[in-house]
This record gives structure tokens, C-alpha cells and sequence, in this order.
């Protein structure tokens, strides 16, 4: 496997989705990689990247969609257009594609990977849960897909037998897999690196600590 | 000189391309036993820094002889140090009577980890154990808590160590907006920039104590940042927080260092060793 790059890119724009932020990056020469896979984003100011799942990759473009709510992701969200930072992946694991009736399924901040996603899928059916009708602006990132807003949860709209890949705040990645089994479940963790040296984002898999950023962070329903 | 990571910041089987930047490998620390580390959260940031609480996460020192180090031979072209943790000095010496004297450069003994509770027993008594179970070269690591470093350096070099390695990280403890410590375990090891301060005082410290070898770490992240711990007495730097941030650190760091030599009015990094001590007063008291 050859190592993902690490390169300065230069900001494009950033632009403002409801609460969020869209964070659009010169692709230079960088793989995309697979929907799921994230980058670490050089965070001016702090110690340490973050990671974030890539949003879509539109021609010479990385996007990726940022939750201003720490001093990492606002001083991310806070860059300006012709800012440069530095830019380490693709990284990690993704969703597997081999699916045959894909539903997407997405919780706040957690429906980030899920354009690419479904980019990569040919536009298959979405349900995404939001906290409000302002975060639930997001889902103009993905046309056509259904959108619930809190008190509705998307576990009220999923139908078990379709193959179900979803991203989301951990309480409803756990509700996802009581009721499919099977789904492939995009997690999230505090990653100091992303490749594997720090071992501080450890999940539970199979019932022994591994990191997250080498064996996922998409994990399959049954394993994690 | 030769450019280090620091123990516990790099895997190099996961990354050997990073650890190959390196002239060593330091393994992360092996125990007597497997060790799935702490609970998480095990890793926060602060403005200046970064706390950890992994807890010497290894597989134990059956498996690493018996598995991970054949591996990180055949994948590295360059030196092994093996880091060794116990918890009390009979576990330290068993593992270095089995690293195989041939395959491994150095031993580096973790007798200052903050994230595990077992007292272990004085660095002196542990280092005494050891040097009579191997023939290896034993680098003592050291805490910076410690109020007098240079006492326990000489303490470690008549137990009979080879060298010293300077800083582990200091304890620190962040907290939520709910006001719960951000790690599970509470307080965790602080590294990062804002140790490097405290690393090279210790360094300094150690070097007036001892000739021996001493590897710099603690919050090194630019070639700038090797000079001066060369400058303090290092003979040897580490890279460890910084990895995290940058795989490339240590090729860049190199290519920093020839700059900085040359800017602070040096030819070569050698021959500002220890400037930092030419014009220190010796306390009186």
C-alpha cells in the first residue's frame, strides 16, 4: 500500500451550511480516496490535525464539512479563501461498495461522508436526522434525500432489509445496529495522528481495543 | 547525533515509512504481560499541548520477542531500541535477559511512565537489575518531576546505566465543559510543546551531572528545537508529540537543523554541544 500524501493545499472558499461549514480545498494531486476515508486537516494554531471524513471530491476539490464546536474545528471553519494547510490522507478504511440495496443513513454532523457516499452509489435512497430545522440545511448536500427532524429519529425510517450505511452521533450508530445487523457503521474518535502511532482513538471491536483510524472507522454492524 | 522518536509515538509495522525517516526505532514500552492499555477517551489536546492515558498498550513480552520483534527487523533497515516497563525490578530484568543482544541496539527502561498506578521501585535498584541480566546498552528514562534530576542521574549511572533519556511527559488533567476530566482515566502524560521548556532544563540539569549520553525529548518539533537540546547537553534527540502532527517531522526537522546550526553561528551541530553551558554561573550555597 502506498502512504497518502501530506501536502499544503490552498483553501478555495468556505462557506457556511446552516450551522456548519463547507471547507473547500484545492485538490492538487491528492487521491480522494473511498467515501468513508478521512483526512487529518492541519488546524492553524493547535497542536494537533483533525480528522474529517471527505464530503465530496468535485473537480480539483476536496470539500469537507465542519462542526465549528472546538478551538480545532473553528480555527478550521475560521480559514480564509488562499489560506494554505497542510493535508494528510486519504486515511483509514471506507465503505465497502459491494452493496445491493443501499441506504443511506445520517445524524448531524454525520451525514459529511455521505455526498461522496452516495456519489459513489449512484444516488441511492438517504434518510438523514437532524437536531433542528436550521442543522437540517445540510441536506442540500444530498438532494433528494428524506430528512427527520428530532423528536422523529431516523431508526423510525429505516427499512431492515436494505443494506444500510450510516454515520452518525454514537447513541443512533447503536439504534442503526439493533436494527440491521449487517450495516456498515461510519464511528467517530478523538485521533491525535490518524495513521496508526498514537493508539488513542481505540473502539471496542470484537471485544479488545483497536484503533479505530487502522481498522476503520467504518466498521460492519456485527463487529463493532 | 542520531534522530529518535520518542516511545510510544510511532508504530513502525503500521508505518514503517515514517520510522525509516528515523536513525532508530524506540519500540513502544513492553511489559511482562499483554497490556490493552486504558479506557478511552485516552487522548486530548490542549492550547499548548496534548495529554495521554493509552497505559503501555503492548502485547505483552513473550509476544514481542516472539512475534513483533522479528517482524520490526525484517521491515526496518535501521536500529531497534526496545523499551522496557515493569512493574517492579525483577519484571524490567526478565525482559532484557530476553532481547536477543544481537538484534536490538539499545534498551531504553520506562521508569517513569504516569499512566499506570504500581509504584515501581527506585530507578536505581530497577537499572541495578537490569545491567545484570544484559549486556545491552541501558538508557535510563527519566520523569521531569523529579525536584533534583542531576541527583538521579548519577544515582542510575553508579547502578550501572549507559545512558539517560530525558523527558517522559509530566501529569496533567484537562476538563469537559461539564467540568468531568476529558480522559477516563483522569489525569494523563502532557507532552508537546509546552514540555519542551521543562525537557531542556532537565537536560541541562543531567548533562552537569554526567558524560554520559543523553537523548533530548519533550515537545521537539523544528530543527531549531534539536539545536538547542544538543546545546543543553542532548547527545541524542527524540521526536515524539510532533510525529503526530507531521509523519514528515523528521526529514524536516533535518532540513530545518542545518539552518538553524548555521544561524546560531555554528559549522556543524556537534560543535554547538553544551554551548548552552558555557556561560551558566554555578549556584552557591
Amino acid at each position: 500500500m502506498s502512504r497518502p500524501a501530506r501536502a499544503l493545499r490552498r483553501v478555495v472558499a468556505v462557506e457556511a451550511v446552516g450551522p456548519y461549514t463547507l471547507l473547500r480545498v484545492e485538490r492538487g494531486g491528492a487521491d480522494p480516496g473511498t467515501p468513508g476515508q478521512f483526512f487529518m486537516l492541519e488546524a492553524p494554531g493547535r497542536v494537533l490535525p483533525r480528522p474529517m471524513s471527505l464530503c465530496l471530491a468535485p473537480r480539483g476539490e476536496l470539500w469537507f464539512l465542519v462542526d465549528p464546536i472546538g478551538p480545532g474545528t473553528r480555527a478550521l471553519a475560521e480559514l480564509d479563501a488562499g489560506a494554505e494547510l497542510h493535508v494528510f490522507g486519504p486515511l483509514g478504511n471506507g465503505f465497502r461498495l459491494d452493496v445491493k440495496r443501499p441506504l443511506l443513513v445520517g445524524g448531524g454532523i454525520g451525514i459529511a461522508p455521505l455526498p461522496y457516499l452516495s456519489e459513489a452509489l449512484d444516488r441511492p435512497p438517504a434518510v438523514l436526522g437532524f437536531r433542528t430545522a436550521h442543522h437540517a440545511e445540510a441536506a442540500e448536500l444530498l438532494p433528494g434525500a428524506e430528512i427527520v427532524i428530532d423528536p422523529v429519529l431516523v431508526t423510525d425510517a429505516i427499512d431492515p432489509g436494505r443494506d444500510v450505511l450510516a454515520c452518525g452521533p454514537e447513541p443512533m450508530l447503536e439504534a442503526v445496529r439493533e436494527l440491521a445487523a449487517d450495516a456498515q457503521l461510519a464511528w467517530e474518535a478523538p485521533m491525535a495522528c490518524g495513521y496508526g502511532a498514537c493508539y488513542g482513538c481505540v473502539v471496542e471491536i470484537d471485544g479488545a481495543l483497536e484503533r479505530l483510524c487502522v481498522e476503520g472507522p467504518v466498521l460492519t454492524a456485527c463487529s463493532s | 547525533m542520531l534522530l529518535l522518536n520518542a516511545s510510544g509515538c510511532l508504530d513502525a509495522l503500521t508505518a514503517p515509512e515514517v520510522a525509516a525517516g528515523l536513525d532508530a526505532f524506540v519500540t513502544k514500552t513492553v511489559t511482562p504481560e499483554p497490556r490493552e492499555g486504558n479506557s478511552p477517551p485516552r487522548i486530548a489536546e490542549t492550547d499548548a499541548g496534548m495529554l495521554n492515558s493509552i497505559g503501555l498498550a503492548n502485547p505483552g513480552r513473550e509476544a514481542f520477542v516472539g512475534r513483533v520483534l522479528p517482524r520490526l527487523l525484517e521491515v526496518l533497515a535501521s536500529p531497534v531500541w526496545v523499551s522496557v516497563g515493569g512493574f517492579s525490578s525483577g519484571d524490567y530484568a526478565l525482559t532484557c535477559a530476553r532481547l536477543p543482544a544481537d538484534h536490538v541496539a539499545a534498551v531504553e527502561l520506562n521508569l517513569s511512565c504516569p499512566n499506570v498506578d504500581e509504584a515501581p521501585a527506585t530507578a536505581a535498584e530497577i537499572v541495578a537489575a537490569c545491567r545484570t541480566a544484559t549486556e545491552l546498552p541501558l538508557y535510563a528514562k527519566l520523569s521531569p518531576h523529579a525536584w533534583d534530576v542531576g541527583e538521579v542521574v548519577r544515582a542510575v549511572e553508579a547502578a550501572g546505566a549507559d545512558g539517560i533519556s530525558l523527558v517522559n511527559t509530566l501529569r496533567g488533567l484537562t476538563l469537559d465543559a461539564r467540568l468531568s476530566p476529558t480522559l477516563a482515566r483522569g489525569a494523563g502524560g502532557y507532552s508537546g510543546p509546552a514540555l519542551r521548556p521543562v525537557a531542556l532544563a532537565a537536560v541541562h540539569a543531567a548533562r552537569r551531572a554526567t558524560s554520559l549520553p543523553i537523548v533530548g525529548m519533550g515537545g521537539v518539533a523544528s530543527g531549531r528545537d534539536v539545536l538547542e537540546m544538543v546545546a543543553c547537553g542532548a547527545t541524542h534527540v527524540a521526536l515524539g508529540t510532533v510525529l503526530f502532527a507531521d509523519p514528515d517531522a523528521a526529514l524536516r526537522v533535518r532540513r530545518e537543523l542545518a539552518d538553524a546550526v548555521r544561524a546560531a553561528g555554528y559549522a556543524t551541530v556537534d560543535d554547538a554541544f553544551c554551548a548552552a553551558h558555557a556561560d551558566v554561573v554555578s549556584p552557591v550555597n
